[in-house]
């Protein structure tokens, strides 16, 4: 059997291989060092690395996006921790004006190979400032990449790609799976960005998720298979590129597509899938297209609240119920 | 070779001859593209830096040909210091094809990268930390190298501004933050925002630096401290922040006739314009008017000929608008 590793673990493990293969790969955020970061998402790259790769910084968000875009613009490969994706909103100017127009507007002269790490999503009774699912606010952003893994293999692959890809690269790990565990990758594995997995072959119906909403749709597969329903689960790993080929050919094969978010229903990346799917797959469709997301309401913060905001498994099976029998 | 800052700051008269010809060059570029706007040729807006090349000139004398210059939306007189041509800026003013950024960024975001300009940003404040990540990717490639910041006095109230100067003294970061102090933040004195006299030198202590105060119109006094602060922070002694004082000759932007500013005010200050500084330091090394006319006279036909050739030149190309949003060329999202 393969090595189990956890998707904490995985972090640390896929950002130390870049370390360990590329010299220029830096790290920098705020208690990523000795303290191996608040979610131990960067557990022993200090004392591999030392203080010459793995920086730690003060609480100065716009600090450190700036820092790590200069040091990206001029040949280092920064990987820049935001503690959680909430404080992008302190530091937005680097996500949304900064690092993705920088190439474009200069005419192709410059190029800013940055990955900005950040935790996000709710399920750890954080509240409304330390909990939100974010990936949508980065969507908006055009010259961002955005990865979101769903399993540890994953976040090894991605992190590989994403360091090594010249463009700037937002890399949301969830915070509800940073417990969870499953096989670690190979070396030298890498998954390319862009690529969505099926994670779950089915016939019936089409569920897309992404980041954690992909166990949660696994988990509503696996109980709805002993009611003879077929559930294909597919996994985008990225928002950008978005793999809209292999979630047209899955809508060809099922007919049937929910779509399950953790970001507000509101401006949530599912209205981007749904709406390419409409226009391009309207006549492979046997029932409207659904989706599942986040209440428009701020995170509340006690369970039995938040439980009811974003998207449970009980309510991916519910939903997967009703669209089959639609 | 080495030689100490002073030996490299002085100059002699061959080479204020030559800063002044820099200077008459970006002052008759600044002087086209305010025609070209008023014309209907240059579309958007221009933030002219006319009365604040000393600034540009006298810090690029003193800079490396490979450190690191970041500039603002006030920035085509840094693009042309650091090796931009009037033809590419112009041209990128007029939506040309043949603009230094393709027509692409216009005026606001000239960029020189091939010569280390590595941009004008339009958010004020934005690019100090930039910068300050330019002098620690030099500092962790042991380049030698040198990243200056330019910013105006508006950004001293921005939090960018003191985020990148406290993690450059932590980091003990090679960067030059070089305030460009023209009094006024956009139409509102600064003095009457700002809580102590000299925006950003004043400001300079809460960081463990010492803030300089210069004649930022006195392209030899820039130069010599510029020179100064760039060996300190190349032996490893960490950031410097200067505080260069002049005068915008324009407005803030676009056609701004600048009323606010008293009329007494204006005149003192376009007495001390920095092209007529330089005139007297020439007289004084023995150079005579004639020498410096040629020099002016050279900087005109420059600046004609790069106007006349971003006339004639090509529109934007209108494929170029799906180009370089990836480092791929181009600005596929999905598949």
């Amino acid at each position: 059997m393969t090595e189990q590793i956890s998707y904490r673990e995985a972090v640390a493990e896929g950002i130390a291989r870049e370390l360990r293969r590329d010299q220029n790969v830096v790290c920098l955020g705020e208690d990523i060092g000795a303290a191996g970061g608040v979610f131990k998402t960067t557990q022993g790259l200090f004392g591999e690395f030392g203080p010459s790769r793995i920086w730690d910084t003060p609480i100065s968000e716009q600090a450190i996006l700036g820092l790590a875009m200069g040091a990206a613009m001029t040949g280092m490969r920064p990987v820049a921790e935001i503690m959680f994706s909430d404080f992008f909103a302190v530091c937005w100017d680097y996500l949304a004006n900064e690092m993705p127009k920088m190439r474009y507007m200069t005419g192709g002269q410059v190029t800013v190979p940055v990955v900005v790490r950040t935790a996000n999503g709710g399920g750890l009774g954080f509240g409304a400032q330390h909990s939100q699912a974010v990936e949508n606010w980065t969507l908006t952003i055009p010259g961002l990449k955005i990865v979101a893994p769903s399993n540890p293999a994953d976040v090894i692959g991605l992190m590989a790609s994403a360091i090594r890809s010249d463009d700037p690269v937002v890399f949301f790990e969830h915070k509800g799976l940073f417990a969870s565990k499953g096989e670690t990758a190979p070396e030298g594995y890498v998954v390319p960005l862009g690529e969505a997995a099926v994670a779950r072959p089915g016939t019936d119906i089409t569920v897309v998720g992404l980041a954690t909403t992909v166990p949660m749709a696994l988990s509503a597969a696996e109980r709805l298979s002993g009611d003879g329903i077929s559930a294909e689960v597919i996994d985008l790993r990225c928002l950008v590129p978005l793999d809209m080929a292999t979630v047209l050919a899955s809508v060809q094969r099922t007919s049937r597509l929910l779509i399950v978010e953790e970001n507000p229903y509101q401006g949530g990346w599912g209205g981007t899938v749904a709406s390419i799917v409409a226009d391009e797959g309207f006549e492979m469709l046997d029932a409207p297209i659904r989706r599942i997301a986040a209440a428009s309401v701020p995170l509340p913060f006690a369970d039995a609240l938040e439980q009811q905001v974003i998207p449970t498994v009980d309510s991916v099976t519910d939903a997967i119920r009703k669209l089959c029998d639609y | 070779m080495t030689h100490t800052y002073s030996e490299r700051a002085a100059i002699g008269a061959d080479e204020l001859l030559s800063l002044y010809e820099q200077m008459a060059i970006i002052r008759r570029t600044e002087k086209a593209a305010h025609d070209l706007f008023l014309a209907g040729l240059v579309k958007g807006t221009t933030h002219l830096a006319a009365g604040h090349e000393a600034v540009a000139v006298g810090a690029s004398a003193a800079l490396r040909p490979d450190d690191y210059v970041f500039a603002t939306y006030r920035g085509h007189h840094h693009a042309i210091a650091r090796g931009a041509t009037p033809e590419e800026c112009i041209a990128e003013l007029m939506s040309k094809s043949t603009g230094i950024c393709r027509a692409k960024g216009g005026s606001m975001h000239l960029t020189k990268a091939s010569s280390g300009m590595l941009g004008s940003y339009a958010i004020v404040g934005a690019h100090l930390p930039v910068a300050a990540g330019a002098g620690w990717s030099a500092k962790l490639r042991g380049s030698g190298q040198v990243a200056v910041a330019f910013f105006g006095d508006g950004a001293t109230n921005i939090g960018a501004f003191h985020e990148a100067l406290n993690i450059a003294v932590v980091w003990s970061l090679p960067v030059l933050f070089i305030c460009e102090n023209n009094l006024y933040m956009e139409y509102t004195p600064i003095g009457s925002v700002t809580a102590v006299a000299n925006p950003a030198a004043d400001r300079a202590a809460a960081y463990g630096l010492v803030g300089e105060v210069i004649d930022g119109n006195d392209v030899t006094a820039v130069k010599r401290t510029v020179a100064q602060a760039a060996d300190r922070a190349r032996a490893g002694l960490g950031p410097a922040l200067i505080e260069a004082r002049t005068y915008r000759h324009f407005g803030h932007s676009r056609t701004d006739p600048a009323s606010y500013r008293p009329p007494e005010e204006v005149r003192e200050w376009l007495e001390k314009d920095p092209l007529d500084i330089a005139r007297s330091r020439l007289a004084e090394l023995g150079v005579s008017a004639e020498v410096a006319d040629q020099a002016d006279e050279r900087a005109a036909q420059v600046v004609a000929a790069a106007v006349a050739a971003a006339k004639a030149a090509p529109d934007a190309d209108p494929k170029h608008a799906f180009t370089d949003v990836w480092a791929d060329g181009g600005s596929t999202w999905r598949s």
